[in-house]
């Protein structure tokens, strides 16, 4: 399955100046290891090392905002939308 | 020719100064990782190209460590992460604060000081690193704690005639020594006090909070520290330490370095104290010492002459390896400063900029 994973303008640099990179995966954390393989500098902004997202990224899949509780065992349907987003931290 | 480089690592960004080898008066390149923090600088003028190094916080997006083999003209990232804890750890890196390159003894070593408190090391010139597991294994790591910035390991020493010896400093946690490459590591902070512990735990075996220690190569077994109120000499590699601060307006601070052509001189920058982070009577002075340490006076011709009330970090404050060589210091408000007679004078490389959090400098053929 594929999933469109749109990127913010923070991180276009990192892939190559895509808005957006086609994904593989049935899962969160599928399509992100799948984005490890093809985008690895792109990907490491987004998790840590521990394969957590980072504290201060936001994910929307179809527009639901993931809860970090829910980790990243969550569906991803095909061709869906992954919005990666900086969360609005500090004010 | 020879060109002349100063580093400045800021709050905000990444400025470079150059100049030629005479090092008067100096150009300031457009800054580059705009909106990044850059804890971390170094120049590794081993390799036939020299190349730069700068450790990398993006915010919200993790930290990372590029390099450039065009004294900072254009930069890379390695695809694979430079330095990233292993999943055993269950730690992710927070901050780089501290990239270290040994002499010329040890060509393609470099090290990195992290947060949360690890070292790591690289034998590809800094392009990929290894967690040092023998230091992540001390067992007094449970008791370290973060300083005011963090739960640093922000100084790596390294010597030339022995690669297998090893220096990292933390704050908290304090000093600690390896003879073996990093697989076993030993305290040295015999002498110097935890200021703010009950009277009688005032000098511990380690958890001082050592903001930054020094030495010249041809004295390696001679350490200076810039401790959170204290200033030190070791005689003996860090086994024990004796207060050196006869003349200094104030203990507290945070940089200390070594002259290159001098071993005897130090400089470092006083500040208030702990609660009060500005420099004594508000006057901006670095003190340099010309005999290792048994004396200190005030370095401040050609510096602001102003009421004032900034500060120089622990890793704002390097000299270069030119003849003479240069001493340099960035403040947290965004100035750089150099001297190239020793302390004699000070004049500005650059200012207005961000706040400075490290500075390295290097004269390359």
């Amino acid at each position: 399955m594929s999933a469109r994973l749109v990127v913010p303008s923070a991180l276009r640099a990192s892939a190559g100046g895509a808005h957006e990179v086609t994904v593989e995966g049935a899962t969160l954390r599928a399509v992100l290891d799948d984005l490890a393989v093809r985008l690895p500098v792109l990907e490491r902004r987004i998790r840590d090392e521990q394969g957590a997202l980072r504290p201060h990224v936001l994910v929307f899949v179809d527009g639901m905002m993931v809860q970090r509780s829910a980790g990243t065992e969550i569906p991803v349907p095909e061709g869906c939308e992954v919005l990666v987003a900086p969360a609005v931290s500090g004010g | 020719m020879a060109e002349a480089v100063v580093l400045v690592g800021t709050r905000k960004g990444l400025l470079i100064a150059r100049s030629d080898g005479q090092r008067r008066r100096w150009d300031v390149d457009p800054m580059q990782f705009g909106n990044k923090e850059v804890s971390a600088v170094a120049v590794d003028a081993r390799r036939s190209t020299p190349r730069i190094l700068a450790g990398l916080s993006f915010g919200h997006f993790g930290t990372t460590v590029a390099y450039s083999d065009d004294l900072g003209r254009t930069w890379s990232e390695p695809e694979q992460a430079p330095i990233a804890f292993p999943e055993s750890t269950g730690a992710t890196l927070a901050r780089v604060w501290q990239l270290h390159v040994p002499p010329e003894s040890q060509p393609d070593v470099v090290y990195a000081g992290v947060e949360p408190h690890a070292l790591f090391r690289s034998d590809d010139g800094g392009l990929s690193f290894s967690l040092v597991q023998g230091y992540w294994d001390i067992p007094d790591r449970t008791q370290w704690m973060p300083g005011g910035g963090g739960a640093c390991l922000h100084t790596v020493l390294t010597r030339a005639e022995d690669p297998r010896w090893l220096m990292a400093v933390m704050s908290t946690g304090g000093a600690y020594r390896s003879e073996d490459g990093g697989a076993t590591w030993v305290r040295a902070n015999r002498g110097i006090q935890q200021a703010y512990a009950p009277e009688d735990q005032r000098f511990p075996e380690f958890n001082q909070c050592v903001h930054k220690v020094a030495f010249h190569p041809s004295r390696p077994d001679r350490l200076f520290a810039q401790n959170h109120f204290g200033v030190y000499r070791s005689e003996n590699a860090g086994d024990s330490w004796t207060a050196i601060e006869n003349g200094l307006p104030s203990n507290f601070g945070f940089p200390i370095v070594v002259h290159p052509d001098n071993p005897d001189m130090l400089f470092n920058f006083p500040l208030e104290a702990d609660m009060n982070r500005i420099p004594p009577s508000g006057r901006c002075a670095v003190y340099r010492s010309m005999d290792a340490g048994e004396s200190w006076h005030a370095s401040a011709a050609g510096l602001p002459g102003d009421t004032y009330y900034s500060s120089v970090l622990r890793d704002a404050m390097s000299v270069d390896n030119g003849s003479p060589a240069g001493v340099y210091f960035g403040t947290r408000l965004g100035e750089v400063y150099a001297s190239i007679d020793c302390g004699e004078s000070w004049s500005a490389v650059a200012s207005h900029l961000p706040d400075v959090l490290s500075v390295r400098a290097a004269v390359v053929s």
